[in-house]
């Protein structure tokens, strides 16, 4: 199977995207749990644009005329999973920061109180 | 048993002033703690300075939000009991004796307090009227009990209803779908007559179409609320 630009091109692409990925979780500026989605797409890419008759031949097997439809077909079934895992992400961080906003509320007018408390207690022993 | 009155208040400058000393003159039995709920006028001074116990959130949660931080400061302080009254004085510190006492009597977890079970009635534009109909029949065959007023904010909660509600309360449309919740929740409802004056301050910009979008978001919301895993 001759090597052509395409493949190439391809190929670099996806290995560099693996490599951000990558390099992103070691500087610690993507979590390790978010990071898994991201490397399984990036090895996915590169197993597809190394292996270029795969894509064909799953295509064929599914019974889809062109085969890089399959492609676009499965990088928005891909977003869409993405999308709900973030909405999902979303969802706990907005009800953690209202849990953690009425805490300090809480917190705020218990800490007045004893703060209250003890300036009395200073001011009858002085 | 100790009482606490939570007071939510969102810019209720005009208002509060008069909330607390009402509190004070025809409730003196409760403890008072106003939430401001990232209020961005003086309502927060105001109270302060009459010497109420103000919590301060760091930013606007809404009333669901805001009667949550109640529930989680009173089960802090050990508190049996927690009213929730607006702060935006059309609730009527005299109409408390009558909500406590039903709860006692039902040994009821939530006491809704009704204008619509008081003898005085209350007039509202048809709008109101109506949704009000539509929300009483849904809610009332959901939870399998007659509740006339879905969406008042003067009730009554059992230390139980505290510890449920503290966990989850509905951010959306926390008066009606709470009702829903508690009763998935096997907590025991109840509504007792109460009267309440118009709003005094500002004015309702509600129109026919608002009212139907309205109903057909607390409809989904009780639709999800029915649905939902509660533990």
């Amino acid at each position: 199977m001759p090597v052509d630009i395409v493949q190439i091109v391809s190929i670099s692409v996806s290995v560099s995207i693996l490599v951000a990925v990558i390099e992103l979780v070691r500087r610690n500026h993507l979590k390790e749990r978010y990071s898994l989605i991201w490397l399984a797409t990036a090895v996915v890419l590169i197993v597809f644009s190394v292996w270029r008759t795969l894509l064909h031949t799953i295509a064929g097997k599914l019974g889809i005329y062109y085969p890089p439809s399959f492609l676009f077909l499965l990088a928005i079934c891909f977003l869409l999973v993405l999308l709900l895992h973030f909405s999902t992400i979303i969802s706990s961080l907005s009800e953690n920061n209202k849990r953690l906003a009425q805490e300090i509320g809480v917190l705020k007018i218990r800490l007045e109180a004893i703060e209250n408390t003890a300036e009395t207690r200073q001011g009858v022993t002085e | 048993m100790k009482i606490l009155v939570i007071v939510p208040a969102y810019n209720e400058e005009l208002s509060i002033s008069g909330v607390i000393q009402d509190l004070r003159d025809n409730f003196p039995q409760g403890d008072i703690v106003i939430i401001n709920d990232g209020s961005i006028d003086n309502t927060s001074a105001i109270a302060k300075g009459l010497g109420a116990k103000v919590i301060d959130l760091p930013y606007n949660l809404g009333i669901g939000g805001a009667v949550q931080t109640g529930f989680i400061y009173a089960l802090d302080m050990g508190y049996d009991v927690a009213l929730q009254f607006d702060g935006d004085g059309q609730h009527v510190a005299a109409e408390i004796c009558k909500v406590l006492d039903r709860f006692g009597k039902e040994g009821a977890d939530l006491v809704v307090g009704s204008r619509f079970l008081s003898e005085t009635g209350f007039t509202s534009s048809v709008q109101r009227r109506l949704g009000a109909i539509i929300l009483s029949l849904v809610v009332s065959a959901v939870v399998g009990k007659r509740i006339t007023d879905t969406t008042s904010g003067f009730r009554v909660y059992s230390r139980r209803a505290m510890e449920f509600f503290a966990n989850i309360y509905p951010e959306d449309y926390p008066e009606v779908e709470s009702v829903v919740l508690a009763h998935k929740k096997g907590l025991v409802i109840a509504e007792a007559p109460a009267e309440m004056t118009g709003r005094k301050f500002g004015k309702s910009s509600i129109t026919m179409t608002r009212a139907v979008y309205y109903m057909v978001k607390v409809m989904l919301a009780i639709l999800v609320d029915l649905i939902k895993k509660i533990d």
